[in-house]
């Protein structure tokens, strides 16, 4: 309808794009088997003690949620994310399904 | 990325706060006007913002033996520049710092600055700096999203070599950044590969109003 339809990558770019991020974050288990894996911001915490190992934090988080409720609200932020992504997607895949027909 | 709640002495975090905030508000201030001049263009800033939901929910593991959280500031970056990237950021921060205890209110203005301002600013030059040269979008794409990201810790290590430069500056950064910079290459690559993908699909759904946002089309 309006301009020329610009065509999209070739489908072996797409299934190569999935490869390549499946591959990043799977190698790591395979180069490091017995890897904890804990997180790069306890990481820097602890090298802050190395650094100066009189610091004391003068301040503390106001809450700490409990395990399970930490990864439901991890989820949660992931899940308004997507939603909002994937109403886009869809809105737009809809909209030029339907000026097509 | 996250300094964790109390580790920054208090004037770093005054200091951080003070660059961060004329940001966000200027952040604020252009989102205001994009959503009374270009009402239209309202779902391409949420979706911007989306992307940094969901990919700085996530812990991936990377080939350090760690695990780090992604940006997401790559589309943020590309489209707006470091004023909305500043804002959307600081609200996924502020989210995390109240509700997860990751980050915190007293190192909110540093890892608003470093995720939301210098990645961000770094991508946006990159991106806007190469539209004159003879490099195709898909490549301009994927570096600046893959800066927006890994140039984050490299300022997330200045910052901490900052606070704590102990004998040397220079070692100190080096020190943050082996652990920062090394274990982040990976996520930043893929971040690179999703936001190309995620934009071959945008150039196609919204030409017009990608045009309208950059100055500039994405043909093949």
């Amino acid at each position: 309808m309006e301009q020329q339809k610009q065509q999209p990558l070739p489908i072996h770019l797409y299934l190569l794009a999935l490869l390549a991020i499946v591959a990043l974050f799977a190698l790591p288990f395979l180069l490091n088997p017995d890897a904890q894996f804990g997180g790069a911001d306890n990481a820097g915490r602890d090298l802050i003690a190395q650094q100066d190992p009189n610091y004391t934090p003068w301040y503390s988080s106001w809450w700490q949620p409990p395990p399970e409720t930490e990864s439901m609200l991890f989820a949660l932020q992931a899940a308004i994310g997507a939603i909002i992504i994937g109403y886009f997607i869809g809105y737009e895949r809809g909209k030029a399904a339907g000026a097509a027909n | 990325m996250h300094i964790m709640e109390g580790f920054l002495p208090l004037e770093w975090c005054i200091f951080w706060y003070l660059l961060s905030a004329p940001f966000v508000l200027w952040g604020i201030m252009q989102t205001g006007k994009l959503f009374a001049l270009k009402p239209q263009q309202k779902i391409l800033l949420a979706v911007s913002g989306a992307f940094i939901f969901v990919l700085s929910s996530l812990k991936l593991p990377s080939i350090t033996g760690s695990s780090s959280h992604p940006t997401g500031t790559g589309l943020a970056s590309i489209l707006y520049g470091p004023g909305i990237s500043a804002f959307l950021a600081a609200i996924v921060l502020v989210f995390q710092a109240l509700l997860l205890a990751h980050g915190g209110i007293t190192t909110l203005g540093a890892d608003i600055f470093s995720m939301g301002i210098m990645g961000p600013l770094v991508a946006w030059l990159v991106f806007k700096g190469s539209a004159k040269l003879n490099i195709g979008w898909k490549v301009r794409i994927f570096a600046a999203a893959l800066l927006s990201d890994w140039i984050t810790y490299l300022v997330t290590s200045l910052q901490l070599a900052l606070a704590y430069p102990g004998a040397s500056l220079v070692q100190s950064y080096m020190t943050f950044a082996s652990v920062f910079a090394l274990t982040q290459i990976p996520l930043a690559i893929a971040e690179g590969i999703l936001f190309l993908v995620f934009f071959d699909f945008l150039r196609r759904a919204k030409p017009k109003m990608l045009a309208e946002l950059c100055g500039e089309e994405f043909a093949k």
